[in-house]
């Protein structure tokens, strides 16, 4: 039955992230924009909240939490409201660590999960995303084809969060002689593997303080073993890994946008001009208005799509959608932000320019986050 | 938990009106637009038997209890359900719909306003008898987004109290007054120095002497819904007329009517989404003739601008479905929801303009074609833009809400 209520639990766990965000997170942001580097201290502690090893079987030390992609979608909007970089490098690790705990072998399960269970912060990779500017995830050029009793890996990625800093990174490729988005494979490749070649860290528009990396394959081999899912990679539903993680940067877009609108309001209460507070103006309480219900909308969209993975349908149309409608909000709601702001929305002292360079990126970027 | 899961009994009263708009108002939908001012009787009375069958209905089942099914544990979500199906009847024809017999915005007026014996008094007849209309009567040639600023005057007199003015844009106005023993609520000014204190709903049933519709509008949209000017000239009706309290002090009465936005204007939300659902299927449904597919997931860089297009419109009817949603639950479960009503329906009335003005393009010269209902929902959609408050007096109401500002400190 239709409810837009959420449980005692997940109200519980908003407030925790949203403390967290709004007292650890934000003060950080401007200095690990400039710097290119988040505290470790804060990295660590983020860890402590159990945001990724929830999930992860107690035998490892983590919780047995059942996944929920509403509750992920609003942990992922409360970071993202505190620095989108910072959330991203957060919960990156789940990106190498889930889809193991959900599509892996047993034994992958065994030998891969075992350091997200425990008390410090371990790093996890997955390369998804190619340096093409009409990049699509059906369409990878990175071709993994069958060797003996392996693979052998040829290709190109691009924005992968925490590749030096992981030791093993999931990375996706289309198997040969297959299509779509049922053709990909994935496969833990060890960060010294033969024919691996990682790039220095990328210098991009927004989004500075999260490291990400190209990744090179060439004939790169790995053993059956090392597919995802066993030899066949029967287990990979890569379609939904996807609609998970559109849900992820679609919250995370509403996080931004979201801090953006609320910073633009106060701004504009507090600034005088001709007067008067810039808010008793209708063009800018118009920009406003329209701000809170582009937020609104936007997480509303993001959730319906959450709900559906959660009950375990397919949600690549709803998600797809979804992330697109927030990446263009997103966009929207920081560029009228920087606007109100005027002159001082341009100035790197306030956030919201930092906030317009890091939304931008939403549209293009894809399985950077999961839920 | 968050559940965008209609129950299975709503989803039935759905699909109960969805063959009705498909099988009974569709049909009919270009003739009624065409031939402005004829009287879809047939239509009317069809629906209205069918409401009293279903209060039969509802009265029966609630007379034999029974257990809930688990599903229908909860709260009642009677607002939900009212938007829901206004969707589908609106997909149908959104003209044929607000043309419909019942209480309308005039019976929503009294509910809120009225006192248990008013109630009872005038909605009565709403569940009985022949098809009746109810309508209110607020704008006036010289004011529509000001309604504090009405000029209609009611005196009292003796048992009796006095109107004079002229009303316009009143929906179902002539049903009300002339084509049925209706009634219309009239915002009337008891001083015009008190502003928003003075002004009180009145009562005025239908053929009250000192009253006339003179004029019936021809519309852009909606042509089968009728849009009356009525004058009044000492027309007289009873002291007991006045919905709430006559002091002028207290601002009861403008503010409980000024409430009932929070119930309509969800509504007309869902109007417009019906309309632009319309649209959009027919656009899906054309381009799939012509195997033109929309290849959800790819990469946006690889969309045709077809596809972008209809993406685009399919996205903005979701995110505006389900703001009205979120207002109507609310109401349903208790919650004030002003600021979600506003946002629901100045979202709609924004994105259905824009779906249906992007449809008939779409179309190109078939979109502009009279063949075709896809310009007739692009000439329907408009008005959910403009009434029950415009666009840009609901993002007003937003603003004011969001920045914590009184109308004086935002105009």
């Amino acid at each position: 039955m239709v409810s837009f209520e959420l449980s005692e639990e997940q109200r519980m766990i908003r407030d925790t992230v949203a403390a967290f965000a709004r007292e650890e997170i934000r003060p950080a942001a401007r200095a690990a924009d400039e710097s290119g580097t988040i505290p470790q201290p804060l990295i660590e502690k983020s860890w402590g909240l159990g945001l990724v090893s929830g999930p992860i079987p107690s035998e490892f030390g983590g919780l047995d939490d059942q996944r929920c992609a509403v509750t992920g979608a609003i942990v992922a909007e409360e970071l993202a409201f505190g620095d989108l970089s910072t959330a991203i490098h957060v919960l990156a690790p789940r990106l190498f660590a889930y889809p193991i705990l959900e599509m892996g072998s047993d034994e992958q399960r065994k030998r891969y999960l075992g350091s997200f269970g425990g008390e410090k912060f371990a790093a996890g990779a997955a390369a998804i995303i190619e340096p093409r500017f009409d990049f699509d995830l059906g369409d990878m050029s990175a071709i993994a084809r069958r060797d003996g009793g392996g693979y052998v890996l040829n290709g190109q990625k691009c924005c992968v969060p925490l590749a030096r800093e992981s030791s093993e990174i999931l990375v996706y490729a289309r198997m040969d002689q297959e299509s779509g988005l049922s053709g990909i494979g994935g496969f833990v490749i060890a960060r010294d593997t033969d024919g691996v070649t990682i790039s220095e860290r990328e210098k991009n528009m927004g989004l500075k303080a999260l490291a990400t990396y190209e990744l090179e394959l060439k004939d790169c081999r790995v053993d059956n073993e090392k597919r995802l899912g066993g030899v066949s990679g029967e287990k990979l539903n890569f379609s939904r890994l996807m609609s998970e993680a559109r849900v992820a940067l679609g919250a995370m877009g509403v996080g931004v946008a979201r801090a953006a609108y609320e910073y633009a309001r106060g701004y504009a209460k507090e600034r005088k001009a001709f007067g008067r507070p810039i808010a008793t103006r209708q063009a800018i309480a118009f920009m406003l208005a329209d701000m809170a219900i582009e937020v609104d909308a936007s997480r509303l969209l993001v959730w319906q799509a959450a709900a559906t993975l959660d009950k375990g349908d397919d949600a690549l149309k709803q998600s797809y959608l979804a992330k697109n409608y927030v990446a263009a909000a997103a966009l929207k709601i920081t560029d009228n932000a920087v606007q109100v702001l005027g002159g001082h929305g341009y100035i790197r002292e306030h956030p919201v320019e930092m906030w317009l360079r890091n939304a931008r990126g939403l549209s293009s970027l894809e399985g950077i986050a999961t839920v | 938990m968050i559940d965008f899961d209609l129950s299975p009994e709503l989803v039935q009263r759905r699909d109960l009106a969805h063959s009705v708009a498909r099988d009974v108002i569709r049909p009919i939908s270009r003739k009624y637009d065409e031939h402005e001012h004829e009287r879809p009787v047939k239509l009317w009375e069809l629906i209205w038997a069918a409401s009293r069958q279903n209060d039969q209905r509802a009265a029966s089942s609630a007379r034999d209890g029974g257990e809930k099914s688990e599903a229908e544990k909860g709260p009642e979500l009677r607002n939900l359900a009212t938007i829901v199906l206004t969707e589908e009847l609106c997909w149908g024809d959104a003209g044929l719909f607000l043309s419909l017999p019942g209480p309308g915005l005039g019976g929503a007026a009294i509910a809120a306003a009225g006192n248990p014996e008013q109630k009872e008094r005038f909605l009565k007849r709403f569940k009985e008898g022949a098809p009746k209309w109810g309508a209110m009567a607020i704008t006036e040639p010289g004011c529509g987004s000001d309604s504090a600023a009405v000029t209609t005057t009611a005196a009292r007199d003796g048992d009796h109290w006095v109107i004079n003015g002229t009303k316009i844009f009143c929906t179902a106005g002539q049903m009300a007054l002339e084509g049925s023993d209706g009634l219309v609520v009239v915002w009337a000014t008891l001083d015009k120095t008190a502003g928003r204190a003075g002004i009180k709903p009145f009562v005025v049933e239908h053929h009250t002497p000192g009253m006339s519709v003179v004029r019936v509008e021809n519309k852009l949209g909606i042509r089968a819904s009728d849009t009356a000017a009525i004058v009044f000239e000492d027309c007289r009706v009873p002291l007991d007329h006045i919905l709430g309290s006559a002091e002028i002090r207290r601002e009861g009465g403008f503010k409980d009517v000024m409430a009932t936005f929070d119930a309509t204007r969800p509504v007309v939300a869902a109007m417009a989404i019906g309309v632009g659902r319309a649209a959009l299927e027919f656009v899906r449904d054309f381009l799939a003739e012509q195997k033109v597919s929309i290849r959800y997931g790819l990469s946006q860089r690889r969309l045709s601008a077809i596809e972008r297009d209809f993406m685009e419109m399919e996205v903005q009817l979701e995110a505006a479905r389900l703001l009205a949603w979120r207002a109507a639950w609310m109401m349903d479960v208790g919650q004030r929801n002003s600021l979600e009503a506003s946002m629901a329906k100045a979202k709609a009335g924004l994105a259905v303009t824009q779906i249906t003005q992007k449809a008939v393009e779409l179309l190109g010269p078939l979109g502009y074609s009279r063949r075709f209902l896809i310009e007739k929902w692009m000439r329907d959609a408009k008005i959910n833009d403009i009434f029950e408050g415009t666009q840009q007096i609901n993002l007003l109401i937003i603003a004011r809400r969001i920045l914590e500002y009184s109308s004086k400190e935002l105009t």
